[in-house]
């Protein structure tokens, strides 16, 4: 609750202080220290995260028996590491699962056993994949429980199955993709180190590398300027939405290949997430 | 003798039978992904399927990233690029810069969530350094910082500029800048009020 407090003052501060210098907010875009929310957020609350929110709902989520079938994720759900454990499952994820036949990412893999195991229905779950204030995300919280289990953890992915290589390769060949009004793919912004848009830092995604690794460790992440915990099945979204594209399905074949390579290039990084960020 | 010939002709044969394994391996790269990207998207918005497609330069740069294609196949739809330009029907490349200034700073447009009937933004400032006075911007793209002041305003240079912001993959196939004008991101006038804001002496981009 405290960090809920945090976030509500945090927002008072930004409107009133936009009140402020509503006039001279053209000056202030052009000030000499950039605003960088994550810094100011950090300034003023130190080093809670909000994400603690929702990795509390998401273990009452995963312990609790719900749904029609009444039983509860901890007694059915295997996220790779066997029924009910969570420890490092996040880091050593996507992977292929026998009983669904599929790669999966933690999010997918997530409904399958809210749908298969607890009985829920997929489209109401789907309804509500990006919380929003009081309507909240039940993939959201129990994404955030289930990784904060991964914390301090190397990335290290099995690919051994045959549909493992498969989805790295493809989402090598998906982020070299270019198409669209502005000839976009993921490689023109995320293709090498060093640039930026605008003021935004642009990690390089496309090669085994630190910043790979940063990038992938602290996600999913509190995103300060929308008061929600993300996942990369957001990230993605978001970035493709950017590209000009149609929108990506949630659960795809292109959501999961992407993240198996930017998982792969992100191997041996100790996870950290959930992250905070702008 | 026949024989001879026969293994003169398989011996040379035999690279170009490799390059061509090659080709097909990376082009089915490219093509299973489009499939995968077919599957895994819906419209929405102003963004139809049919932006998954690819037009020859797009398909040729993907195929062969990270890596540039061959200049063989390059070459071609570069010049058919620059050949694709069109010019001022007026004969005249400069507009308004203080319009071109908004222009270049406006990111929405083409994405599904942005309103189609508003004009589209050129977000210049997303890669380019322009106006010193603006330091929110990116640098995938150069400094365009005294772009005018620099180069001069002679009816050839400001053809050349007018058609690098209408079709970047005239001159270098694999840019990462947009095609403004071949795309259709930004209208005749548009681009003509970002010529102004590269080549007005009373721009801040030659202050
Ligand atoms: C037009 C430029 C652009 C393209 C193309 C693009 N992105 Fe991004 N991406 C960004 C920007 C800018 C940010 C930082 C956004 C922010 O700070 O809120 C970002 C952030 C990210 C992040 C999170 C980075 C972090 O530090 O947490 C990931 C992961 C990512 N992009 C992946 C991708 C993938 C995969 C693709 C292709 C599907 C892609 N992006 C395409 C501009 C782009
Ligand atoms: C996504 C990034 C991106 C955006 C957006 C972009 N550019 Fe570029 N631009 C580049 C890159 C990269 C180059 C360098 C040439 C190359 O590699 O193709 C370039 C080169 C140029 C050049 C030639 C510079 C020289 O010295 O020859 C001009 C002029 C230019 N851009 C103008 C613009 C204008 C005007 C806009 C906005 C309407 C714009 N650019 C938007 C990436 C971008």
């Amino acid at each position: 609750m405290r960090a809920k407090t945090k976030q509500h003052m945090f927002w008072l501060a930004i409107v009133v202080g936009a009140a402020s210098s509503f006039t001279a907010s053209l000056v202030w875009a052009q000030a000499a220290t950039p605003a960088d929310p994550v810094a100011q957020y950090r300034a003023m609350f130190g080093d809670d995260n909000p994400a603690d929110l929702w990795v509390m709902r998401g273990q009452d989520l995963w312990q609790k028996p719900r749904g029609p079938k009444n039983v509860a994720l901890a007694k059915t759900c295997d996220l790779g590491m066997g029924v009910g454990k969570i420890k490092g499952a996040y880091a050593h994820m996507p992977r292929y699962f026998a009983d669904t036949g599929k790669v999966q990412d933690l999010e997918t893999r997530l409904l399958t056993c809210m749908v298969r195991d607890q009985g829920l229905d997929r489209k109401a779950i789907l309804k509500n994949r990006f919380g929003d204030g009081d309507r909240k995300s039940d993939l959201e919280a129990l994404s955030a429980y289930v990784v904060d289990a991964s914390k301090g953890i190397p990335i290290s992915l099995p690919m051994t199955h045959p549909e493992e290589k498969r989805a790295y390769a493809m989402g090598k060949a998906i982020f070299y993709y270019r198409a669209g009004t502005h000839d976009f793919s993921c490689a023109t912004c995320h293709g090498q180190s060093g640039k930026r848009i605008r003021l935004q830092d642009l990690p390089d995604l496309a090669n085994a590398n630190p910043e790979a690794q940063k990038t992938y460790t602290t996600w999913p992440a509190y995103r300060v300027s929308q008061g929600e915990v993300r996942t990369m099945e957001w990230r993605l979204g978001s970035c493709f939405r950017q590209m000009r594209f149609p929108k990506l399905k949630y659960g795809s074949e292109v959501a999961i290949d992407l993240t198996m390579f930017l998982a792969k290039n992100a191997e041996g990084g100790e996870m950290a997430a959930p992250g905070l960020k702008r | 003798m026949r024989t001879l010939t026969r293994l003169v002709i398989l011996l040379s044969a035999l690279p170009l039978a490799a390059a061509a394994a090659a080709q097909t391996h990376k082009n089915d790269r490219n093509a299973e992904a489009f499939a995968a990207l077919k599957a895994s998207f819906a419209a929405h918005g102003q963004a139809g399927m049919d932006r998954l497609d690819q037009d020859k330069t797009q398909a040729l740069c993907s195929t062969y990233a990270p890596h540039a294609p061959p200049a063989k196949l390059a070459s071609p739809l570069q010049t058919a690029n620059r050949d694709s330009v069109k010019y001022p029907a007026d004969g005249k490349y400069l507009g308004d810069w203080k319009r071109g200034q908004a222009i270049a700073e406006e990111g929405k447009g083409k994405q599904y969530s942005d309103d189609p009937s508003k004009p589209s933004g050129g977000n210049c400032y997303a890669c380019h350094q322009l106006d010193k006075q603006q330091i929110a911007y990116g640098t995938i793209g150069p400094s365009l910082y005294h772009y005018g002041k620099n180069r001069g305003r002679s009816e050839a240079m400001l053809k050349l500029t007018w058609s690098m912001v209408y079709d970047m993959k005239g001159y270098s196939l694999c840019s990462a800048m947009p095609r403004f004008g071949s795309k259709g991101i930004l209208t005749e006038q548009q681009l003509k009020d970002v010529m102004a804001l590269l080549f007005d002496p009373d721009s801040p981009v030659n202050k």
